[in-house]
């Protein structure tokens, strides 16, 4: 075995099944610790359902208001925005939209370091065990909220049988582009030595533009398609539940998926890229 | 040496906080914007909801904007004062609030100027704008009645809000990973309460606008300042009862959080 540094070629994983291994260890991982967190996960839930409740009832009066008017709102009917709000209520949980600190506080503490000593890459360290915890919060904060809105509400079911796995697809490369985006504004903190502030802009923009607190598609079309393509924002949370509510044909539906692949590929890169250049900078105070 | 008074304290202790949050100017900078635009995006929220529909629970635009900008004024004004004992689970998880029990100051307005959130101040700022522009947009008439609730509304509501914010904390002392449940009820109350009341539906509404109280927070002041009857019924000197119910919602707050106090174990982290 050789001599390792932070900035130095790190060990090659010798083969196929040994990398299947790692994966499977660290996947693992990430789902075992958050299911150790009980009652954080029950908190977090009743949330999400308390939420999920105004904003059902606040919709449910647009779709009203829109059916007085004789129409749909932006294409959506009552019990498509009731799955919408619920389903929506549930991803927040297994994309982890906010409060993802570890990275930046690792960077802080200077525990990052050994991060950096594995044999596996920092982000891909990151992300297994986050693809983990999206697995169990799809068990637990995913099930609850949904639950509940199908059996208050009267709730929109999918009608075509390809819309399950287009949505499961889609669930997965929203996780994706979501990790992605809380590693990039967690690595900022090996530039500026208080990340609160871009941790907050991550946490409105994401809301914002993610369609949490409203569908992007309500806004003026020009404006929403701006916004779905210049953003990777709606791919987090928006176009999984588009999907869902079948909001467009089939085509459609491949349409999105394939803006949030681009999304998730461009910033898992950006995500490498960012790390390989604060590895160069990177100074951790001994003591 | 004359001993400080235990105001001096308090103030120093502010600006110490002030001081330490500033000095990381980009951040800092960052992070006012960011809550100026947090509120942005709510208000934006209702905006775009009244750009694809006329009326909304038989509320227009106008009508509407009055209920959002007394709710948030209010929610900001706790927000800054209180919001941030909502990191009470995780003074208790770390055993900080060991170290705050035994000082012989308040435990309470210690762990509130632990963090001030003076960031917070751009939420206010922006609170009072969007206030002052939803007054002038719904036509309501000055009168010495309406100015005097459009000044009591949101502080009434500040106080409630806080109640809200210390009571729901004080779940962490029995639940230690309570974390985001206080959520629920501050910023879950802050966005039931920006929209008028005949939104809601059913047993919820009961709950939440009666049971709770929130209703009383900026729906019926609003509709004293529209001069409104309630389309739920209730009479006209509902809106004058915010600075009662906040007075009861304090007290029963300051109640669970001796209680809960009182009956502290620490964490032993």
């Amino acid at each position: 075995m050789g001599f390792v540094t932070a900035t130095a070629d790190r060990l090659t994983i010798r083969n196929f099944i040994e990398t299947v291994g790692i994966f499977r260890t660290l996947s693992s991982s990430g789902f075992r610790r958050f299911s150790t967190y009980r009652q954080a996960t029950v908190a977090a839930t009743a949330t999400n359902t308390m939420f999920g409740f105004v904003r059902t009832y606040v919709m449910l009066a647009v779709a009203g208001s829109a059916v007085a008017a004789g129409g749909q709102v932006a294409g959506y009917d009552a019990p498509q925005l009731v799955t919408y709000v619920w389903a929506g209520q549930g991803l927040i949980g297994v994309v982890a939209l906010w409060g993802w600190t570890e990275l930046a506080d690792r960077i802080r503490s200077g525990d990052v370091v050994t991060d950096l000593l594995r044999p596996v890459h920092p982000v891909l360290g990151y992300l297994l065990p986050d693809l983990g915890r999206a697995a169990y919060a799809l068990l637990t904060r995913f099930v609850v909220p949904v639950a509940v809105g199908g059996l208050v509400f009267d709730m929109y079911l999918p009608q075509r049988a390809a819309t399950y796995p287009l949505f499961a697809a889609s669930v997965l490369l929203a996780v994706l582009v979501c990790f992605a985006g809380r590693f990039l504004v967690n690595a900022a903190g090996y530039w500026l030595l208080d990340t609160r502030g871009v941790l907050m802009g991550w946490a409105v923009c994401a809301g914002m533009l993610g369609g949490l607190y409203f569908p992007i598609r309500f806004l003026p079309d020009g404006l929403a398609a701006a916004v779905y393509l210049g953003t990777p924002f709606p791919s987090v949370l928006q176009i999984p539940l588009d999907v869902l509510v079948e909001r467009d044909p089939p085509a459609g539906q491949l349409g999105l998926l394939g803006i949030q692949a681009l999304w998730a590929g461009l910033l898992l890169t950006a995500c490498v890229l960012v790390q390989r250049r604060a590895e160069r900078r990177l100074v951790v105070q001994g003591g | 040496m004359a001993e400080p008074s235990t105001l001096a304290i308090y103030r120093r202790l502010v600006a110490a906080q002030v001081r330490s949050q500033a000095s990381y100017r980009a951040s800092f900078a960052l992070d006012l914007v960011s809550n100026v635009v947090f509120l942005g995006a709510d208000l934006l929220a209702v905006l775009v909801v009244f750009y694809r529909v006329p009326v909304l629970g038989g509320f227009s635009l106008t009508d509407t904007l009055l209920v959002f900008g007394l709710s948030s004024l209010g929610f900001s004004l706790a927000d800054l004062t209180v919001g941030n004992i909502d990191k009470m689970s995780r003074h208790v998880r770390t055993g900080l609030l060991d170290a705050v029990l035994i000082r012989p100051l308040g435990v309470l307005w210690q762990l509130l100027v632990l963090d001030v959130g003076v960031r917070r101040l751009g939420r206010v700022c922006s609170g009072v704008v969007v206030l002052v522009i939803a007054v002038r947009l719904a036509e309501v008439p000055v009168t010495p009645a309406n100015l005097l609730l459009l000044v009591v509304t949101p502080l009434a509501g500040a106080v409630f809000f806080s109640a809200v914010f210390v009571a729901t904390a004080t779940v962490a002392f029995w639940w230690v990973d309570s974390g985001e449940l206080t959520a629920a009820l501050t910023y879950g109350g802050r966005d039931f309460t920006s929209y008028p009341m005949t939104v809601y539906g059913g047993w919820f509404r009961h709950l939440l606008a009666f049971g709770l109280g929130f209703g009383f927070v900026a729906y019926y002041p609003a509709l004293v300042l529209l001069d409104r009857p309630d389309p739920l019924g209730g009479p006209a000197w509902l809106g004058w009862c915010g600075p009662l119910l906040a007075a009861v919602a304090a007290a029963l707050a300051a109640l669970v959080w001796r209680t809960g106090v009182r009956q502290y174990r620490s964490t032993g982290s």
